[in-house]
């Protein structure tokens, strides 16, 4: 009888461990919802493009939001604007060089001010930017919305989701894309938002 | 010759202009694609499915009128007529 009690106290401690235990989250997104798109002035109209090559792999915890850890990865060559011409220069070595350069990533080193409530967490997130090759760290204001039992409605699979969301600014000149280049033609501030969603499915 | 050239710069100016407002009027650079947005259900996350089509801007615009006004230009020439030289022997 004691044996029992004290197996059933452990197995109680152990779905206790696993539920709170973090979750890899992969960023591959077949059905193309993921995507980066980014905004800059310039005269005449402001430039509008976006991206939809992305992958990465981010381990979250729900029960410790704060220990997120991963990095996202953006295709350069999935980068489109609508204007042909813009696009050339865009993957072009003067400004993205997405021949050299094929990827653009974000990877999280640690979180602050964590808050969460409900599903949704929010948190400032200091990670490491690279871009053309550069890599600087960048604060960026994240929000994670943790959709457990969510992944079967959207693709069939026993599983959770992740949201991420984020809206931040970058100088091109931190990155050297043409720095201090043409400033009168395309700002130098490149606003980005980010709206991606991984998928942890239960094995 | 300079009535042919003047009606073709005036059919490009109100032909090119007829055609960038009809396919939407577009003041900003011209674009081979437009994106629509959509929301994802199960995430919120709203994305972009782009469509190939058409669109002049302004750029195009300018060029159609610029290319009017040097055939208008052009009618503007008034051509002289070489005078055939007279040799006068003494």
């Amino acid at each position: 009888m004691k044996y029992r009690s004290l197996t059933f106290v452990l197995f109680i401690a152990l779905a206790g461990v696993l539920r709170a235990s973090p979750e890899d989250f992969d960023f591959k997104d077949p059905k193309g919802v993921n995507n980066v798109s980014f905004k800059t002035d310039a005269p005449v109209e402001t430039i509008k493009g976006s991206a939809s090559g992305i992958t990465g792999k981010v381990t979250f915890d729900p029960a410790n939001p704060g220990a997120v850890r991963g990095k996202i990865v953006v295709a350069t060559p999935s980068m489109r604007v609508p204007n042909p011409k813009m696009q050339q220069h865009l993957h072009s070595g003067q400004w993205l060089d997405a021949a050299k350069y094929p990827e653009i990533t974000f990877e999280v080193v640690s979180a602050k001010d964590v808050k969460t409530e409900g599903d949704t967490t929010t948190a400032n997130v200091l990670g490491k930017m690279t871009i053309k090759g550069t890599t600087r760290e960048i604060t960026v204001p994240v929000k994670m919305t943790y959709l457990k039992d969510k992944l079967k409605q959207r693709s069939g699979v026993e599983g959770d989701l992740l949201v991420l969301r984020a809206n931040f600014n970058v100088k091109r000149s931190d990155f050297g894309i043409n720095p201090g280049q043409m400033l009168n033609k395309v700002s130098d501030d490149i606003q980005l938002t980010l709206g991606v969603a991984g998928s942890a499915p239960r094995s | 010759m300079r009535r042919v050239l003047r009606i073709i710069a005036l059919w490009i100016a109100i032909g090119s202009l007829a055609g960038w407002a009809a396919l939407g009027g577009n003041r900003g650079w011209t674009k081979t694609s437009i994106d629509h947005k959509h929301l994802d259900a199960v995430t919120g996350l709203e994305y972009s499915v782009s469509e190939n089509r058409f669109v002049p801007g302004i750029d195009l615009l300018a060029l159609s009128w610029i290319s009017a006004a040097v055939l208008f230009g052009g009618s503007l020439i008034r051509l002289q007529r070489k005078q055939p030289t007279t040799t006068h022997e003494i």
